[in-house]
């Protein structure tokens, strides 16, 4: 507020004065509102505007040096689940197979995003991909639904494909994550949406800086019957017996929702351990520059105060020797 | 170099990448007698620096024999995939396919011939593999109709479970956990996969809460009014007697 008052009152006065000799040295460093500034004070140049600009960087270094140590924090703890609930969806995979490419009328696809920001750019590629897959998997008699989970995917697909948004949820990490409040999701999404494939897109965490994005596919049981008698990756589904359950059709029913849901929780703790490690590269990267960036106002705070003591002693010296000559 | 000599690095030096407290140690080595005080210093960061280079080669050979903890295993693409990732380069040129969850596994062993010996049983629950490929006699499972005992060479199988005692058979060992329910699959290839949502060791379980929580689960059965509350109450019945006939049968 200080700056636009004294940009206001540069642009009166810069008209009028004329501008002392060792200020157009200084000119090309200054940005233009210091350029203002210093037309302002004709006789000194004020290192005010300078010295603002450094306390408002300087606080937005440790603002962001405070956002990554949360986020370090955060992803220890998220971290060691994400990895211990890895192996919770390799048995249905080893089962079912993951056929990505199934032909099918009806997806949705779920995408799985951050409520907040500042993380980088996963959320934008989670969203791509989305979008990507929509596009595959579009064509005639083909239907194409998202189910979006964070804020984040919902206002970026909300622009161009409301129509096509059957469901929406946000804030999951309210309470810490666990599987009876992603079961209880699984089975929302399941009892709300038609399906013959659900794909999950989310951002798989490989290491604190490589997210990986990712697509899950769970079949509807209609469809695993289909493709099991169509041969092919599932072809060896008929070959296994069924135990328990009235008929074939209704363990299948219970294998699909309990694939969605293990698979479900997999994604959301991979695509929150990847939003903490995103979040904290974009938060050490803006942090560094910062530094970088009051590194160079420092220099520019410098020569201002160098110029405007040089100033200073020319005018006294040229006063004293205008007296004495 | 007689720097050899003189390092005796304890053995949990070469696989730790620290080298703070390794270095204290071995600059109580090094300190020459009757020199100044400048060579001694000198001489000092010298060693200092030759026995860190040292540890870090050591360290990180090491390092690279040993399993990198993010490497993820890359079998050959399945047919499903590059179908997949074919279609999605024609439509989407600019952007890379996303990766799918069979780039992410190890690929299962193929059926053999004959029967193998051993069972191998992977227990995952959400938060923990308590199993992982171990390899067994025998493991009995509580599906839905009754106790399966499932052997090495056991017919492919889709089992539901209900809530009760898994017991996993190793030569005279027998590990039993009480399981909360989920499914099993039984493949061909005598691999067995259990998938539990919860899964505690029977002595972990407190006899007097089971008994407690079975009676209160009773008496809201017996007063629950809507078919929620009468399904809940059942629920509660089932585990609970379940969990009091596995700690006392």
């Amino acid at each position: 507020m200080a700056m636009t008052a004294l940009r206001r009152e540069g642009r009166r006065i810069s008209g009028l004065l004329m501008s002392p000799h060792p200020v157009n040295l200084l000119r090309s460093s200054l940005a233009s509102s210091d350029r203002e500034q210093v037309l302002v004070g004709a006789r000194s140049i004020s290192t005010q505007v300078v010295r603002n600009r450094m306390k408002s960087v300087r606080n937005i270094q440790k603002i962001t040096k405070a956002m990554k140590m949360v986020a370090a924090s955060k992803l220890r703890a998220i971290q060691t689940r994400a990895e211990n609930s890895r192996g919770l969806w390799q048995p249905f995979t080893a089962l079912l197979g993951d056929i990505p490419s199934v032909d099918v009328k009806k997806n949705v696809i779920v995408t799985i995003s951050s409520d907040k920001g500042l993380c980088g750019g996963i959320n934008s590629t989670a969203v791509k991909i989305s979008r990507g897959i929509h596009k595959l998997n579009s064509g005639p008699e083909k239907e194409c639904k998202y189910v979006i989970l964070g804020e984040k995917a919902k206002a970026q697909l909300v622009r161009d494909s409301k129509k096509d948004i059957e469901l929406s949820m946000t804030e999951l990490q309210k309470n810490p994550l666990n599987y009876t409040q992603v079961a209880v999701l699984a089975d929302d999404i399941l009892k709300n949406v038609e399906y013959d494939a659900l794909r999950i897109v989310f951002n798989k965490f490989q290491s604190v800086v490589s997210f990986v994005p990712t697509t899950s596919t769970v079949l509807s049981p209609e469809v695993v019957e289909r493709e099991a008698e169509a041969g092919g990756k599932l072809g060896e589904l008929d070959s296994y017996e069924i135990e328990g359950g009235e008929t074939k059709s209704e363990v299948l029913q219970n294998l699909a929702e309990f694939q969605f849901s293990c698979v479900m929780f997999n994604a959301v703790l991979e695509n929150a351990c990847s939003e903490q490690g995103a979040r904290m590269s974009a938060m050490d990267s803006s942090s560094r520059n910062a530094g970088d960036m009051l590194d160079r106002l420092t220099l520019t705070y410098n020569r201002t105060r160098q110029a405007s003591i040089t100033t200073e002693l020319i005018e006294i010296i040229s006063g004293a020797s205008a007296l004495e000559g | 170099m007689s720097l050899w000599a003189y390092l005796s690095i304890p053995n949990e030096a070469h696989s730790s990448y620290q080298i703070g407290p390794h270095c204290s140690s071995l600059s109580f080595h090094f300190l020459p007698r009757n020199s100044t005080l400048r060579d001694t210093r000198f001489q000092n960061l010298e060693m200092l620096r030759q026995a860190q280079r040292f540890l870090l080669t050591r360290a990180s050979a090491s390092a690279t024999r040993s399993t990198r903890p993010f490497s993820t295993d890359l079998p050959a693409e399945t047919a499903g995939d590059s179908k997949f990732i074919d279609a999605w380069k024609k439509l989407i040129p600019n952007m890379d396919p996303p990766k799918t969850p069979s780039a992410y596994m190890a690929p299962r062993p193929p059926t053999p011939s004959t029967i193998p010996s051993k069972l191998t049983v992977n227990l995952v629950l959400p938060y923990d593999s308590v199993l992982s490929a171990k390899e067994v006699d025998m493991v009995i499972v509580p599906a839905t109709t009754g106790q399966m005992g499932v052997l090495p060479g056991h017919v492919a199988t889709i089992a539901e479970l209900k809530p009760g005692i898994l017991s996993v058979h190793e030569g005279n060992d027998v590990t039993k956990y009480f399981l909360s329910g989920g499914f099993a699959f039984v493949h061909a290839n005598s691999v067995a996969d259990i998938i539990a949502i919860e899964a505690t060791p029977v002595d972990h379980i407190d006899l007097n809460l089971v008994q407690k929580g079975l009676a209160e689960f009773q008496q809201k059965l017996s007063s629950a009014s809507t078919d929620v509350e009468k399904a809940e109450a059942q629920i509660g019945v089932d585990v609970h007697s379940a969990l009091n006939a596995a700690l006392t049968g």
